[in-house]
Order: structure tokens, then C-alpha cells, then sequence
């Protein structure tokens, strides 16, 4: 994983009722060389909330562990786990900062008891914004109408796992950069469940 | 030296024989001296009233206010040296603007008061510096609702649903005491609030003061500000009209 690349992923995050849904496919490459085919990028900041890592790997695996660090002692601070507004903020600001060093486009995901399921997308210049669904990585470009065309807001959950599980095989079978699983974790206030498609469990779409 | 115990107060960095720093407990005395400042605290909202002793009457009307507001959602009521009381304010200010930047949210009023106890409790540590002269009464409305928290110079801090500091401490209390602050709402505590500060100021020793009354509720958009004149003035009306009642209910005791 230490050369992976904007250009080498597909992942989303869907807020609904009660929590979100944040997937990734699992395939990282240097250059042609698929380095490993079965990356976790679903990566835990605490308990409760999630990020969705693209862009170099040795990057945003940095930056997660920073934030994941100052999580725990805000945590430790607060007596309660801090906000997914919190988290996202923290990203941001060092994506931000250091934006010149840096190549990470990460999506923050999670619940928390005051604001519900929450996304926030950090895109490359460090930006931050909340919206009810994100994607990101290269893999996203094939399939934004598909998004546009598919996403309904107050889905259930099952309906939310099956929207990015299609979103994401729709993506990672046009772009040659992105392959493997679907990775999926569900976050409620309940905590994360972790689901895995293997890519025969995977729909199948028009294949021309 | 006279006796055990003299000698030990001209530093915050020793202690007396029998376990005491003095120079805290001469700087809560400073505390003791001052104007009574009330803060309340019910379902939707806090409250702050200050009776601003007026030491001189060349002031114009409003200087040296005792009430500050800290950031949009948070207020800080003091009591004791207002020179002291401002440095403290300028160290919250900076504290609350530092966690927005940060975490992109207001400070929540627990770490607030966390950390302007903390910078409190450091200058009692050090022969170089003395201990701040004030009490500050720190209210916000924050993700979980309305808070107040009270520190002192020595250093602690403690949340609470009513509090006082200042002259009449032990009266507002009592009066506070009286109160059901959860079934109140924030514009009916305001008003008692002033009937509070209008009871416990000692007409023979300090003859003019000026009413200070600040809010945060769900009623002034979840900021910290003083109190709409309309409000202030029946606030004034419904405490003298309460001071008038009370002193007849005296009369007809005698």
C-alpha cells in the first residue's frame, strides 16, 4: 500500500434513518501492479464513526491516526465520545494545512447522539462539506448519474446497503483502478456492523 | 511574629503550619467584597444579574460593566476585581475561538469552564504571581442544553443549576433556594433573578447601584445578550414592586 493513488478507488458513504452506510471496493495499485486485492479502506476513527480513505495510502492512513489519536483524548476530555462533526473538522483542518504536501480525498462517516448519521466529504484542496451521500476515488466519475438517478432520501437500511453495493460494482468494473470486494460497515447507534461482497456475490450489470 | 500562622501569607507557593495558602484565601476575600452576581439556570435557558456597585457618580451610566460575552452562545457574569475579571475574559475568549477553529463547533460550557478553572488554579501555584481576584460565573448554551458552572480564585469549578457570589451570597442563595428553576422559564427567571439582586443590596452601604441582566436561551436564538430593554425595565418594575410588597409584609409582622 505505499505508492496507492487518487487514481485507484471507488467509495461512498449514504446517511438514512438511524445511521450511515459507508462502502469501499478493496483494490490497491502501484501503477499497473495490483499491490494487494483485498485493502480494508473503511478505516475506524473511533467507535462510532468511520472514514473512507482515497488518494495516497501512506497519506491518509497518517492522517487517520492522527485524528484517531485526538479523538481518544477528547474523548477522555468530554467523559462521552465527541461529535462526527468534530472528527470531520479535525480532517479537514489538516488536509487543509497542509494541503500542498498532501494527497487524500477522505469521506468521514458516522453517528452520534445529538446530530444522528452524519456524512462529511474532505475532497483534495481540504474543503469540507456535509451532504446526505458522498463519493469519492476514481471510480466515482462512472457513476455519478448513476447516483443522481438512484439515490432517494429516507431509504431504509437494507435499501442503503443495496444502493452502494450496486453504486459501487457499477464503479469498480468501469474503472480498471479500482476491483476486488465490496467492502461495506453499517454505523447506528447500536455500532458497526461489517459486511464483505465477494466479487461473485457481487449484482451484475450490462457488461458491453 | 506573634503567633503560629502569621508570616506563612506573602506567597501562593507556601503553606501556612496548619495547611492553609493564604494569599487564596485573601483573594476570595476580594471575591466576598464585591457586588452580588446571581446566575440561573433552568430548562431552556440561563440567566445572569450583577448589582454593579456605581462607586462614583461622574461614571458615565454602563461603565465597567460585570457582564461578558465570551463567544456567540456563551456569557461570563464575575465578581471580585474587575481588572482580574477581564484578563480571565479575554483567556475564555480565546479558549472558546481556539475549540471553534479547531473542531469547527462552539466550546461546549463543560470544557469552557474546564479550562478557565485550570488557568485559574495555575496562578495559585507560584511565588511570582498572585491569584486572581474573582469569581467567574460562566453560562452557555451549548449541544446539551443550558449550563453554568462557577469557579473560584483557588482554582475549582462546579456546575450548578443556581449560584451567587459577591456581598450578599448567603441571601441570594436562600432566595435562589426558593425558586423551582425547572419549572421557570428563562423570561420569568430573569425577572426573579432582579427581585433577587433588588432584595439582597444593602441600601446603607452601598447607596446607587446599576442592574446588569444577561440571558442565553432558546428566546434569544441560543446567544448570549442582555436582555431586550422591554424586559429589562419589567424586570426592574416586577423586583421594586416585590421590594414594596415585602417591606409592608414586614410592617404588618410589627
Amino acid at each position: 500500500m505505499k505508492n496507492e493513488l487518487l487514481t485507484g478507488t471507488s467509495i461512498m458513504a449514504v446517511e438514512f434513518d438511524g445511521g450511515v452506510v459507508v462502502g469501499a471496493d478493496s483494490r490497491t495499485s502501484l501503477g499497473t501492479y495490483v499491490s494487494n486485492r483485498v485493502t480494508d479502506k473503511l478505516t475506524r476513527v473511533t467507535d462510532s464513526i468511520y472514514c473512507c480513505r482515497s488518494g495516497s495510502a501512506a497519506d491518509t492512513q497518517a492522517i487517520a491516526d492522527i485524528v484517531s489519536s485526538h479523538m481518544e483524548i477528547l474523548q477522555v476530555k468530554l467523559g462521552e465520545p465527541p461529535l462526527v462533526q468534530v472528527a470531520a473538522n479535525t480532517f479537514k483542518e489538516i488536509c487543509y494545512n497542509y494541503r500542498d504536501m498532501l494527497m487524500a480525498g477522505i469521506i468521514v462517516a458516522g453517528w452520534d447522539k445529538t446530530n444522528g448519521g452524519q456524512v462529511y466529504t474532505i475532497p483534495l484542496g481540504g474543503m469540507i462539506v456535509r451532504q446526505p451521500i458522498a463519493i469519492g476515488g476514481s471510480g466515482s466519475t462512472f457513476v455519478w448519474g448513476y447516483v443522481d438517478a438512484t439515490y432517494k432520501p429516507n431509504m431504509n437500511k437494507e435499501q442503503t446497503v443495496d444502493f452502494v453495493k450496486n453504486t459501487l460494482t457499477l464503479a469498480l468494473t468501469r474503472d480498471g483502478s479500482s476491483g476486488g470486494v465490496v467492502r461495506v460497515a453499517i454505523i447506528t447507534k447500536e455500532g458497526v456492523e461489517r459486511r464483505v461482497f465477494l466479487h461473485n456475490e457481487l449484482p451484475e450489470f450490462y457488461q458491453g | 511574629m506573634s503567633s503560629i500562622g502569621t508570616g506563612y501569607d506573602l506567597s501562593a507557593s507556601q503553606f501556612s503550619p496548619d495547611g492553609r495558602v493564604f494569599q487564596v484565601e485573601y483573594a476570595q476575600k476580594a471575591v466576598e467584597n464585591s457586588g452580588t452576581a446571581v446566575g440561573l439556570r433552568c430548562k431552556d435557558g440561563v440567566v445572569f444579574a450583577v448589582e454593579k456597585i456605581i462607586t462614583s457618580k461622574l461614571y458615565e451610566p454602563g461603565a465597567n460593566k460585570r457582564i461578558f460575552t465570551v463567544d456567540t452562545h456563551a456569557g461570563i457574569a464575575c465578581a471580585g476585581l474587575l481588572a482580574d475579571a477581564r484578563a480571565i475574559v479575554d483567556v475564555a475568549r480565546i479558549e472558546a475561538s481556539n475549540y471553534r477553529a479547531e473542531y469547527g463547533m462552539p466550546i461546549p460550557c463543560m470544557l469552557l469552564a474546564e479550562r478557565v478553572s485550570t488557568y485559574l488554579h495555575a496562578y495559585t501555584l507560584y511565588s511570582a504571581v498572585r491569584p486572581y481576584g474573582c469569581s467567574v460565573m460562566i453560562g452557555a448554551f451549548d449541544k446539551d442544553g443550558p449550563q453554568l458552572y462557577l469557579t473560584d480564585p483557588a482554582g475549582m469549578c462546579n456546575g450548578f443549576f443556581g449560584c451567587a457570589v459577591g456581598k450578599a451570597k448567603q441571601n441570594a442563595k436562600t432566595e435562589i433556594e426558593k425558586l423551582k428553576l425547572k419549572d421557570l422559564s428563562c423570561k420569568d427567571l430573569v425577572k426573579e433573578a432582579a427581585k433577587i439582586i433588588y432584595l439582597v443590596h444593602d441600601e446603607v452601604k452601598d447607596r446607587h447601584f446599576e442592574l446588569e441582566l444577561s440571558w442565553v436561551c432558546k428566546e434569544s436564538g441560543g446567544r448570549h445578550q442582555r436582555v431586550p430593554k422591554e424586559l429589562y425595565e419589567e424586570a426592574e418594575r416586577y423586583a421594586k414592586a416585590a421590594l414594596v410588597e415585602d417591606s409592608s409584609d414586614e410592617d404588618e409582622e410589627m
